[in-house]
């Protein structure tokens, strides 16, 4: 069930909560506690906005278990507006063709399935198209 | 400079084994390699592998293959660094071997894919990428490469079939290579007509998974049977770097920062320089890869390692031929033996063994496999001795 492994992230999952450098200002996602910028200790809370915009993506049909019933499905790179990029689904794209550049938000949703009948039900973040007129 | 001597090469056909297990695969490679030494032997065995605990529920396999071979009493370990692992498994033979501690190294790099098919296959591929933060959102090793690729192909302003050269040059080696996989030609208009995969890879840009196994016998030029019937070559270069686990934490996404500086190492170690190699076995586990391999590597600008393919420049007769018997794309990626399928060809190149594919006069060979997006890069470079 990996119940521990999935809970212990939660805020990063619902809140993306990241971390700032007090040393350099650095916004840090995923969290580290060590500024890969300038090497030192970084335990800061951050909660980042949300927003950003697609720097890559890719559309997949061959999906491991947990992912294949929803495939295809679209990932990206999302360039977050404090700096880190982070890896997500891509939703609620209707008939939007995703590009880079893309301005996306993030939002709350079910990332996979535990695999048996009664399993973990895993929600955490993706992203979406900004809707028009709300920028 | 003490010579560390490739003395014995072994593989089996690279394919669908669905009659043999991993060990089985293991041992044809190994005896192979031993017989081909002149029946050298080994004090040590270093096994590549990637996946075996996930795909064949199978894990500690160096004592299971020291057993199962005939070398219990031996040093045993198993190496696993991704899809790099065979080169990791070569350079522990190369350490053991340079340090003195063992006079002959047995190293085998082995993956049994076929064990596992579908979602629970790129499922256990999976865990190659970052559980927390890469795989939980569906991400597999072939979109990370498309991810890559997209990027790449936007800002360098590569057509769509851009990246054909690769898996066109890889197919027409293949032909010639009676271990590889897929031994036929395909066409532009083949590739261009494929089924998308991962967008915007398509199938031809990926190599298959497929079972192997291939082995290596290293020693020093003292321990050479008096009647070593082969021209002889050495690991001149054996070098190993990181760069960031996850394609997100990068601050160039199309610099592979551990390819260049693992090959940049092998120069300066060396004194060989770029213009002397006269093949390169790059790791087109995804023609991307490839791609960004020739540029990390310094035989192509920045943004450019595609034009190379599309050129002609890595095919057999041209400037630089990369994937002489196939690479990746034809002979078939068996995951951890990969780098040791790669040393096999380089060597054989260098001995002059290469039939139809031999590259005429070859004396240095880099060779180089990655694992994740190059995350680790394991470079070698082969040399043939006067």
């Amino acid at each position: 069930m990996e119940i521990s492994r999935h809970w212990r992230l939660n805020q990063q999952r619902y809140g993306l909560v990241g971390e700032v450098c007090p040393h350099c200002a650095t916004k840090i996602f995923p969290p580290r506690d060590i500024c890969p910028a300038c090497g030192q200790e970084a335990k800061t809370s951050f909660a980042f906005s949300g927003r950003g915009e697609v720097f890559s993506f890719s559309t997949i049909y061959e999906a491991p278990t947990g992912f294949d019933e929803t495939a295809p499905y679209t990932v990206a790179l999302v360039k977050l507006e404090e700096g880190p990029l982070v890896t997500a689904q891509l939703t609620d794209l209707g008939e939007t063709q995703p590009a880079i550049g893309m301005p996306v938000e993030m939002v709350t949703r079910r990332l996979r399935s535990d695999g048996d009948e009664r399993g973990m039900l895993i929600y955490g973040y993706k992203f979406r198209p900004v809707l028009q007129g709300a920028m | 400079m003490m010579d560390i001597i490739i003395a014995g090469i072994g593989q089996t056909p690279v394919g669908e084994h669905w009659d043999t297990s991993l060990r089985s695969l293991a041992l044809q490679a190994i005896q192979a390699a031993i017989q081909d030494s002149g029946g050298l032997k080994p004090q040590a065995l270093f096994v590549g592998n990637m996946l075996a605990a996930n795909l064949s529920r199978q894990a500690h396999l160096g004592a299971l293959l020291a057993d199962y071979v005939g070398l219990t009493g031996i040093e045993a370990e198993t190496v696993e660094a991704g899809g790099a692992s065979g080169g990791a498994a070569i350079r522990q033979g190369y350490l053991a071997v340079a340090s003195g501690q063992v006079d002959v190294a047995l190293v085998v790099g082995v993956e049994k894919f076929t064990d596992v098919i579908g979602p629970d296959l790129e499922g256990a591929l999976a865990t190659q990428t970052d559980a927390d933060y890469e795989s939980i959102h569906g991400l597999t090793l072939t979109a990370q490469a498309a991810l890559v690729a997209c990027r790449y192909m936007h800002e360098n302003l590569v057509p769509a079939d851009g990246l054909a050269g690769f898996p066109l040059t890889a197919h027409a080696n293949g032909a010639g290579n009676k271990f590889a996989m897929f031994r036929k030609a395909i066409s532009l208009d083949a590739y261009q007509k494929a089924e998308s995969v991962s967008v915007p890879l398509n199938i031809f840009d990926i190599a298959p998974n497929a079972d192997g196994a291939a082995a290596l016998v290293l020693t020093r030029r003292e321990f050479l049977p008096k009647d070593f019937p082969h021209p002889v070559v050495r690991l001149a270069a054996s070098t190993i770097a990181a760069d960031t686990f996850a394609l997100t934490e990068r601050s160039d996404l199309l610099r592979f920062v551990a390819a260049q500086s693992s090959v940049d190492q092998a120069f300066q170690k060396t004194g060989i320089t770029r213009q002397q190699v006269d093949l390169f076995e790059f790791y087109d586990a995804f023609s991307i890869f490839a791609a960004l391999s020739l540029e990390a590597a310094g035989f192509a600008q920045r943004g450019e390692g595609w034009k190379m393919a599309s050129e002609g420049s890595i095919e057999l007769t041209g400037q630089l031929p990369c994937a002489t018997l196939g690479g990746l794309k034809a002979r078939g990626n068996p995951g951890g033996a990969t780098g040791v399928y790669q040393a096999v060809e380089a060597a054989a190149q260098l001995r002059g063994q290469a039939g139809t594919n031999q590259i005429s006069g070859a004396h240095y060979a880099l060779i180089q496999c990655l694992g994740g997006p190059a995350s680790i890069a394991v470079t070698h470079i082969l040399e043939k001795l006067a």
